[in-house]
């Protein structure tokens, strides 16, 4: 179970909290969205819970224990990110292998030689992958690198900061299929950020809706999907992506 | 006022290089645009945006345009000149690019960008005067409240929204009969997006213009266009009234609308896409 307690985030000492007072729990196996629009946020919460930045106050604990801002490393191996963009999260220069390799290295673990193997086959990439660069791939192919490298370490929680909204919508259904048979393969948690309702509508079970900092609203992915929800930010942000998002309902 | 179509091109082929070592991009493709709003989706690389800079010829010097006929109602717009090229782009034809943080000049004050666009195309003292007239007057049709405080204002003070509307704003102030969108609402949020699109709608119906309208978003194409052209690999493989896509034929294009999420179908896993060679093979002639 992940809890983030009041969790206040500022960049500068006078600058209004990014951050205001959030506060969220998600339950172990769960896929949790957080969803809101540009500077709402959420991506900060995110980069918080990574532990990508140390300087927030409140607290976030996982099975009940509170984590040091400065993570340790054993925290990594628990916890892991996908970025939006996997251009740019992924070093331009290094074989896919010696990327995937890298974390094992940090964690001063051994590098057996299939692991590599065995991650790509997870995330449905050729073997041959191994000896390429990230620029010799597609960008569906460079979000699957970025999912096998997070899994290197076999964490329990993945942290998925717009993981497909870089993607083509044909390369987004492949990605989002994946990210959904590892959850249940490997009984992963999610937290899941994204703008748009319908990936989350999609893929997690529950979502708080994200504006200036504060979670406005939290509800069900059922109650979405039936379009019961209740705040009116949440209204507006729903009929937004009915009226030019959605298919019409018939 | 009799009229044929805005934008007519018939077997448009657009390669980059030239010889052997040619890429191909665009593989002779036909359309026209009327006095109407047209989608062109495709996703990444189907050359969409390469057709709508073709049409304004924006390409850089190593696109090799090719065509039967490509015409901006009575002008052929591979023979006409850099000259004539100039006084069609912007008082004729716009273009309306994805993110205004790039499109917009960041050192100088949005007004003066509008009313530049005016001065390109009026010369003289009295044309001064009246480009400021009517850079406030165009501000307020695309709803700034206040005009005359946003026009001194700098591109990064503004919100992502109100730059679409002062980019919309640069492109209408000399009152162009064709509009070419590309990606205008890619960038901005949901609620934004939906402004953005209402008032580009109602500027274009009170004005009567040609939307090209380029676009990887089908469910928000099938909403705001009347007709739709699907490119794949530079090809169009079908195209077809927006109310009509439901009824689409092309594996293609059905595949594009069933891969995506729904907010309310939960589909356990979302169908994958199987692209078949031959979708390469088909000629890109359909009207």
């Amino acid at each position: 179970m992940i809890e983030v307690k009041n969790l206040t985030i500022r960049f500068g000492p006078d600058a209004p909290p990014a951050v205001d007072g959030v506060s969220f729990t998600v339950r172990t196996g769960e896929a949790f969205g957080l969803v809101g629009e540009s500077g709402s946020g959420k991506s900060t919460v995110l980069r918080a819970m990574a532990g990508l930045n140390s300087k927030y106050s409140g607290e976030i604990r996982i099975d009940g224990v509170a984590l040091p801002p400065d993570r340790p490393r054993s925290f990594f191996k628990r916890v892991q990110m996908v970025f939006q963009d996997p251009y740019g999260s992924l070093h331009p220069r290094q074989t896919i292998q010696t990327q995937l390799m890298e974390p094992l290295h940090n964690q001063s673990l051994e590098r057996r030689p299939n692991a590599v193997e065995q991650a790509l086959e997870a995330v449905g990439l050729p073997r041959s992958a191994r000896y390429r660069y990230p620029h010799q791939l597609s960008g569906g192919q460079r979000q699957r690198v970025a999912i096998a490298r997070a899994l290197m370490l076999e964490p329990e929680i993945l942290l998925l900061d717009e993981p497909t909204s870089a993607l083509d919508v044909s390369v987004q259904a492949e990605v989002l299929n994946l990210l959904a048979d590892l959850r249940e393969q490997r009984k992963l948690t999610y937290v899941l950020v994204s703008h748009d309702l319908a990936v989350v509508a999609h893929m997690c079970d529950r979502l708080a809706v994200m504006r200036t900092g504060n979670i406005v609203d939290e509800f069900e992915a059922v109650q979405l999907r039936g379009g019961s929800v209740n705040h009116p930010y949440s209204r507006e942000l729903l009929a937004a992506s009915e009226a030019y998002g959605e298919a019409p309902r018939s | 006022m009799s009229e044929g179509p805005l934008v007519t091109a018939n077997n448009l082929r657009v390669a980059f290089g030239r010889g052997a070592h040619a890429i191909p991009i665009v593989h002779g493709i036909s359309f026209t645009v009327g006095r109407e709003k047209v989608a062109i989706v495709g996703e990444s690389g189907a050359g969409k945006s390469t057709v709508g800079r073709a049409i304004m010829r924006l390409l850089p010097p190593a696109a090799h345009v090719t065509a039967d006929r490509l015409m901006f109602r009575e002008i052929d717009l591979l023979a006409a000149s850099e000259r004539q090229m100039m006084d069609l782009r912007g008082r004729h034809m716009g273009l309306i690019m994805q993110d205004p943080k790039y499109s917009l000049n960041p050192v100088v004050p949005v007004g003066e960008q509008i009313a530049e666009s005016w001065r390109l195309h009026h010369h003289g003292r009295a044309a001064r005067r009246e480009a400021f007239d009517r850079t406030l007057a165009i501000l307020e049709a695309v709803k700034i409240r206040d005009p005359g405080r946003v026009a001194k204002l700098y591109p990064h003070e503004i919100s992502g929204g109100m730059g679409q509307r002062v980019m919309i704003a640069m492109m209408l102030i000399s009152g162009p009969e064709l509009l070419i969108a590309d990606e205008p609402t890619s960038a901005l949020d949901v609620t934004v997006r939906m402004e953005v699109l209402g008032l580009l709608d109602e500027l274009i119906a009170s004005r009567g213009l040609g939307l090209v309208f380029i676009s990887h978003d089908l469910n928000l194409v099938r909403r705001f266009c009347d007709r739709v052209i699907i490119m794949y690999s530079g090809r169009i493989v079908e195209t077809l009234a927006a109310v009509e896509l439901d009824h689409a034929e092309h594996p293609y294009t059905r595949a594009l609308l069933s891969s995506l999420p729904s907010i309310h179908d939960q589909k356990p896993r979302l169908p994958v896409m199987m692209r078949d060679p031959a979708w390469l093979s088909q000629s890109g002639i359909t009207q």
